[in-house]
């Protein structure tokens, strides 16, 4: 026996030590034992009854909210809970669509999984499915209640995590459902677009707008110009819709399987996050010595900056005026075709594979379509549908050969890579603002406190005479906190980052789905993206002087930033 | 509006006190305005869709504007056997109501039931804003309506 705090689970003992409920120290061991309701970012909620351990007496308990006894012996798999786990299956399908084939989640769906795992090969229950209420309005998620198991991942993901509280349940008892305020379409409410619910629904009660219809359509156009850019954060996850190793950096890869396909012009996000370090780093510079209202926050995150919108309409002006990189790299790209498309006669769209949910519907912002009706960028697809898009392709991604993107925006910097990753805009940014261009200096940036996973993250780097003070979020309920510290005066920054994704655009929710240790290794895909770029800077980039001295000049303004008090008209 | 729900809101300034802040604002307007309900929700910072999953859970909260009178038919065990069911129909009937449609259309009545009003010794019972009616039959209660008029 051993000395250590431990539990004896199906006979083989188990230490544990900070593990708050039982359920960690389960899966610790090796057991994945099932669930619908459980995420450990998440408050604990006890609702699915799926994680039930029996007691050495016996007794039933939810594994999820009980917490570890030392030397407590529970069995994980005994013909009475298996009975329990298959009846509440059993419940669930029985009032459950059961469509699966034509159901957006086929394939990824956790009662399908689970009813495929515990051989529910029949229902004996009468089939009392409700009718399909959609909720089709907002541009990024759809909604269908009928399909909802109450399971509640939703509506604490979205108050919790994000601070939002757009959706909770309504009324009660069989009449429970997740509504909006007054069964409100989802576009009408307050709701960020950053799709975290629809990345911890179990079902397909919450989905991702799909829009990979649209990608054909253009590729299939021999009257286009399809160009496409893909975001930093997206090389580092399409690996795990693949079976590669969390984390694998697929860049060349997604070059290559584009240009299968047919694709035009193929450009990485990268570009235009080196863009936005210039454009940010001197607006904050600008703002910063001429003793201007700060801190300065980021605008990369539309999800974030519809929240800041919503909640903190005094804080939009505080935000910068650069576009997100998706938007200064689409509209440069226009730009640049503008003339070879007089000459060629094809219509140059723009697609932009992204992590993130809240992009499909920054697109399409009243700011970012045009008196001619032309829009920066046409079309998002997220790194999920990407990856559909290639399997209807047909395309074996294993096998295809890596490519480098199309000059003249081929060429990026490690500055920009790190944009996908929280604290990476942050760094990016000191690493243009500091002096000392020295690779020390470069090292010694990576530890001021700008990485890592942490929700609230600090750092201080000297600048001129004095000391710039930087805070990095993600999670937009941590954006809460930091604000509500500055408005009390506790606390002072000079330049904010904000991410609404837990762990930055790595997790967004149009994500291959991962858990912390997943979120890591896409971190640490892009770090070391980073180290293996020539250019690390965002300034010492070529294509940067190219474009400053030639499509740029003169236009800096109304291609790369965009105009904020018409944003607050919006808001309103 | 504004002034009312600001004297409710200095009553109760915390987030933990919804439900005293729903039940004042019932009080005062026999229902829950949604414009009511949206600024309790900002001035509290507590999210639109909170409140409103609070104001469906209890059966005690209406969205729905209620009528001058609310009438309440007790349909706790003691009132159900000794025959509330009748007097229910009865002022369904009489007023044109139904299950679902539970006020009339001149905004004067509301008939609904509730579980137990506690007063079982003087079943079958009814309240008409508040005030008790005991040991009720169909047509008392009619005339009972006629009355309020």
């Amino acid at each position: 026996m051993t000395d250590k705090k431990h539990m004896i689970i199906d006979g083989q003992i188990v230490n544990f030590d900070k593990e708050q409920n039982i359920l960690a120290v389960i899966r610790k061991a090796g057991i994945d034992l099932p669930t619908f309701c459980y995420y450990s970012e998440l408050s604990i909620y006890g609702a699915c009854r799926m994680c039930v351990v029996e007691d050495e007496w016996g007794g039933i308990i939810a594994s999820c909210s009980t917490p570890p006894r030392d030397k407590m012996k529970i069995k994980t798999n005994t013909p009475q809970l298996f009975r329990y786990r298959k009846m509440i299956l059993e419940l669930l399908l029985a009032s459950h669509c059961r469509d699966c084939t034509t159901c957006p989640k086929n394939g990824k769906c956790r009662l399908q999984e689970l009813a495929l795992r515990f051989g529910i090969d029949s229902v004996r229950f009468e089939n009392t499915k409700k009718e399909a209420v959609v909720d089709d309005s907002a541009l990024s998620i759809i909604r269908d209640s009928s399909k909802c198991i109450l399971c509640g991942d939703c509506v604490r993901m979205c108050s919790e995590i994000q601070n939002v509280g757009a959706i909770d349940f309504a009324y009660r008892g069989s009449d429970m459902t997740v509504s909006t305020a007054w069964g409100k379409p989802l576009a009408e409410t307050n709701c960020v677009n950053c799709g975290q619910c629809a990345s911890v629904c179990p079902t397909g009660a919450i989905v991702i707008r799909n829009c990979t219809q649209k990608f054909w359509d253009a590729i299939y156009d021999d009257s286009k110009r399809v160009v496409v850019q893909f975001a930093p954060a997206v090389r580092v996850a399409l690996g795990d819709e693949f079976g590669l190793e969390p984390g694998t950096n697929v860049a060349g890869k997604i070059v290559g399987a584009l240009r299968k396909m047919g694709v035009d012009e193929v450009y990485d996000t990268t570009m235009g996050a080196d863009l936005t370090v210039m454009e940010e780093s001197k607006e904050f510079v600008k703002k910063y010595k001429a003793g201007k209202k700060l801190p300065l926050f980021t605008s990369c995150c539309p999800a974030w900056v519809k929240y800041a919108e919503h909640e903190h309409p005094e804080l939009v002006e505080q935000i910068s005026t650069c576009k997100s990189p998706m938007q200064i790299f689409s509209a440069v790209i226009k730009e640049h075709f503008k003339q070879v498309q007089e000459v060629d006669g094809k219509e140059t769209v723009v697609f932009a594979i992204m992590p993130c949910t809240a992009k499909k519907d920054e697109q399409v912002r009243p700011e970012f379509i045009y008196e001619d009706g032309s829009r920066d960028t046409d079309g998002v697809i997220t790194t999920q549908e990407f990856a559909s898009i290639l399997k209807q392709a047909g395309i074996v991604f294993e096998d295809v050969e890596p490519e480098a993107a199309d000059m003249p925006f081929g060429i990026t910097s490690g500055a920009g890579v790190i944009f996908g990753v929280t604290g990476g805009v942050a760094e990016a940014v000191i690493r243009r603002v500091v002096d000392d261009k020295s690779n020390n200096m470069l090292h010694n940036i990576a530890y001021t406190g700008v990485r890592g996973m942490e929700g609230i993250k600090e750092a201080s780097i000297p600048y001129g005479e004095g000391r710039v003070k930087i805070a990095v979020v993600n999670g937009l309920a941590n954006a809460e906190k930091l604000i509500e510290q500055i408005e009390i005066g506790e606390a002072e920054y000079d330049f904010v980052e904000v991410m609404a994704c837990p762990g930055g655009c790595i997790a967004g929710a149009g994500q291959p789905f991962t858990r912390m240790e997943g979120k890591k290794e896409r971190a640490k895909g892009l770090y070391d993206a980073d180290k293996l770029s020539q250019v690390k800077r965002s300034e010492e980039n070529p294509v940067m002087m190219a474009l400053y001295g030639g499509i740029l000049k003169n236009k800096t303004h109304e291609l790369l930033h965009v105009d904020y008090n018409k944003r607050e008209e919006v808001a309103k | 509006m504004r002034q009312v729900l600001d004297t409710i809101l200095s009553e109760h300034t915390k987030k933990s006190e919804i439900i005293p802040i729903l039940q004042a604002i019932q009080k005062e307007y026999r229902y829950l305005p949604e414009e009511a309900l949206c600024y309790v929700a900002k001035k509290l910072h507590v999210g639109e869709a909170k409140i409103y999953s609070i104001a469906t859970f209890y059966e005690n909260f209406s969205l729905e504007p209620k009528g001058k009178y609310v009438i309440k038919i007790c349909d706790g065990t003691a009132c159900h056997v000794r025959r509330s069911i009748p007097i229910l129909e009865a002022l369904r009937k009489k007023l044109g109501l139904s299950e679902q449609k539970k006020t009339t259309d001149d905004m004067l009545y509301t008939v609904e039931t509730v579980s137990c009003l506690g007063a079982c010794g003087l079943a079958p019972v009814l309240t008409v804003n508040d005030k008790v009616y005991p040991a009720m039959t169909p047509d008392s209660a009619c005339e009972l309506i006629d009355t309020l008029k």
